[in-house]
């Protein structure tokens, strides 16, 4: 078979749970190009939040993502914050204490999830249930918390809504000791075993200056050798007031991306046993009510890289402008180079190696790949959207 | 009588429905176990005979511009497989029923149901299914020379007979082909051709849902699909006894035969849930290099009588 074929992945495809769609350009088994076409599920999240109270934008942000379902909301309360003058001022230091642990259980449960995906992804379907099977627990920490296994809803302008009880201490450190032997042995099954290096080294590559041109960002780029980290870079939380290393590899493959995950789960372990150990009592809100003239930025290594947010406020109680950048956007992007060249094997799990998240990633025009015009833009699909409720409404005989 | 004889053989017992049932019951033993494995619960025993009935009843969807291949390229492999179960059924009960060169024609049955799939998927007229059956091709010229080549091991073993009630026969007399070393190596080799036949983890890439979405199967559904699975399902009977005859064939007593057949089916689902699937150009390179020189030594140790 020598003649050209699209292979189309998606929009609904049993790759990826979300609609997402990668045109592959395929001559025999080998990618020559790819088209990454976007933005199926463009719920106008910006737009929403300037609707919204101030302090009722948290949740909604929380609904981005579900698994960065912490970060988008600390980085919205982090430009929050800034407008009135910095988190570390702001907010009751045992606040900034559950705010990290939080953050840090989310990166744990992502960092699982995504390697019981990535197992699925090459037909390992036993990693990937069994990496779904330590994660439960650590959902369970999170209902323990927070009241919710997957919107947390803790995070709030001026502090955090939910205290961490002494009497659960000792469970969620007991939870960190039991996932110490998990991770040991996720460890030992990806980097041991010769058949999943003959699966992952040396499959889309991304160099180093490849991962700086696209701007890539969390464990993408420092697995391509890019040591950033906005937990070290701009410390939040108290990330500055712990121990912990960040992980960088050199070789850019989907191995290294495995092995950045898989290390940085214990990082994320040290960071909670550290923050438990250290947090002082005190109130955890500094009850906030009026957000003054401004404009801020608030962000924060989401697990999938950095999350940013802007937020300027005029002195209403509704934000007039919300910006979100979300880490998939600039990630995925990535696939342009790393997943061409490939065959199809190997481009499905590049393209997942990114961990990419779709939802996160809904402000992307539809260009045509031949003539690079723009086929539909956001508004365009406003447009249809409002066309569409005008026929409904017609075949129902509302008017309005 | 004979005719009637015959039919029965090839429909009943114990060809046709026979081979299917234990082959779907041997499909839910991996189910299961592959669910406990996985800490899942897994389906109930008729798990796989619903499926088949539920199959049945669904429509049967025929691409635009699909060939009537398209509708009879499971049937090719239903009948041949078939014709595979009931003689090594019925050389299991007589062994001196069967003619010579039986072991030739088993062979080549064999490889039909995976040319019936390749067929299938070429009328079918889907991208994805056309890389599903160049991966299926691939795989079909990678693991059929370490098969033959380990067969060819067992001829020369048995006494350079290509019958197999010849080759039951001789073991009975003089023990297991497994028992020697270039039994050992040819058994090793055609494990892996076993688990590339059935189409399993390791070498599913002809099939891999999360890459091509079922690949060769893409298209089909309702009957046509149904008929797929239950010669998966016979397949999954039929490659272990073949094993069994050609490797472990001295106490072919009823207990013996399911201790055995068990302990096969334990070993494919065991390598099934410890790997990742291969690429294509691996799964090939692994059966040209490793495979095929590990069978071609079983053969030279053969003629050397090891």
């Amino acid at each position: 078979m020598s003649h050209k074929v699209i292979v189309p992945i998606g929009p609904y495809h049993p790759l990826q749970e979300e609609p997402e769609f990668f045109r592959l350009h395929v001559d025999g088994e080998k990618v020559t190009d790819i088209d990454i076409i976007i933005g199926y599920m463009h719920r106008g999240i910006e737009e929403l939040s300037e609707h919204k109270h101030f302090h009722q934008v948290p949740y909604l942000v929380e609904r981005i993502c579900g698994i960065c379902s912490s970060s988008h909301p600390y980085a919205y309360v982090l430009a929050i914050e800034d407008i009135l003058g910095g988190e570390a001022n702001v907010v009751p230091e045992r606040a900034l204490y559950i705010r990290t642990i939080v953050d840090e259980l989310q990166r744990l449960h992502s960092h699982l999830l995504w390697l019981g995906l990535a197992g699925h992804f090459i037909g390992y379907n036993t990693v990937w249930m069994w990496a779904w099977r330590y994660r439960e627990p650590l959902l369970d920490l999170f209902e323990m918390i927070t009241g919710n296994r997957n919107h947390y809803g803790i995070s709030k302008i001026g502090g955090v809504i939910h205290d961490i009880k002494d009497e659960d201490i000792p469970a969620i450190k007991k939870a960190m000791d039991d996932l110490v032997p998990a991770a040991n042995m996720f460890k030992g099954a990806v980097m041991d075993d010769p058949v999943i290096h003959a699966r992952l080294k040396g499959v889309g590559i991304l160099t180093k200056q490849q991962a700086i041109d696209w701007c890539t960002v969390g464990p993408t780029a420092r697995a391509s050798g890019v040591d950033i980290d906005v937990r070290r870079d701009d410390p939040y939380g108290v990330f500055d007031k712990v121990k912990w290393n960040v992980i960088v590899e050199k070789e850019g493959d989907v191995f290294a991306k495995a092995v950045v995950r898989i290390l940085e789960l214990y990082e994320s372990v040290g960071i909670i046993r550290q923050c438990l150990d250290k947090m002082p009592k005190g109130p955890i809100d500094a009850d906030i009510k009026d957000i003054p003239p401004g404009e801020g930025i608030g962000h924060v290594e989401a697990p999938r890289g950095e999350c940013f947010h802007y937020v300027r406020s005029d002195g209403t109680n509704r934000p007039v402008r919300h910006k979100i950048r979300a880490p998939s956007y600039v990630n995925i992007a990535s696939n342009k180079v790393a997943a061409v060249g490939q065959t199809i094997s190997d481009t499905t799990i590049t393209l997942a190696a990114v961990d990419p998240c779709y939802c996160c990633t809904e402000r992307v025009a539809v260009l045509d790949k031949k003539t690079d015009k723009q086929v539909l833009n956001g508004w365009d699909l406003i447009k249809l959207s409002q066309e569409k409720t005008e026929k409904i409404k017609k075949r129902m005989g509302i008017n309005v | 009588m004979k005719a009637l004889i015959n039919l029965f053989t090839y429909l009943i017992f114990p060809g046709f429905l026979f081979s299917a049932c234990i082959g779907l019951i041997a499909g839910w033993v991996d189910r299961k176990v592959t669910a406990r494995i996985h800490w899942r619960v897994g389906p109930p025993w008729y798990q796989n005979f619903v499926d088949i009935v539920k199959l049945l009843g669904k429509e049967t969807i025929v691409p635009a511009g699909a060939k009537m291949t398209f509708l009879l390229a499971p049937y090719l492999g239903l009948l041949s497989l078939t014709l595979v179960a009931a003689a090594l059924g019925s050389n299991i009960l007589s062994p001196l029923e069967g003619f010579v060169g039986d072991l030739i024609v088993v062979l080549y049955l064999l490889v039909v149901p995976a040319v019936a799939l390749i067929i299938g998927a070429a009328s079918s007229r889907n991208p994805l299914a056309s890389v599903g059956l160049s991966r299926e091709m691939k795989l079909v010229l990678g693991y059929e020379l370490p098969f033959i080549l380990s067969v060819i091991t067992v001829i020369i073993k048995s006494g350079i007979t290509i019958q197999i009630g010849e080759i039951i026969n001789h073991q009975i007399n003089f023990g297991s082909n497994i028992a020697s070393i270039s039994g050992t190596l040819a058994f090793l080799v055609s494990i892996f051709c076993m688990q590339a036949k059935l189409g399993f983890v390791p070498f599913d890439a002809s099939e891999a849902e999360q890459e091509i979405m079922g690949g060769v199967l893409i298209e089909y559904s309702g009957l046509p699909l149904a008929i797929f699975k239950v010669t998966k399902a016979i397949l999954l009977y039929t490659m272990p006894l073949f094993l069994i005859i050609l490797f472990m064939g001295k106490d072919l007593s009823p207990l013996f035969i399911i201790a055995k057949f068990v302990l096969l089916l334990v070993i494919i689902v065991l390598i099934k849930n410890t790997s990742p699937r291969v690429r294509i150009d691996q799964a090939l390179r692994w059966f040209w290099g490793p495979m095929s020189f590990l069978a071609s030594a079983a053969v030279i140790l053969a003629l050397l009588g090891k």
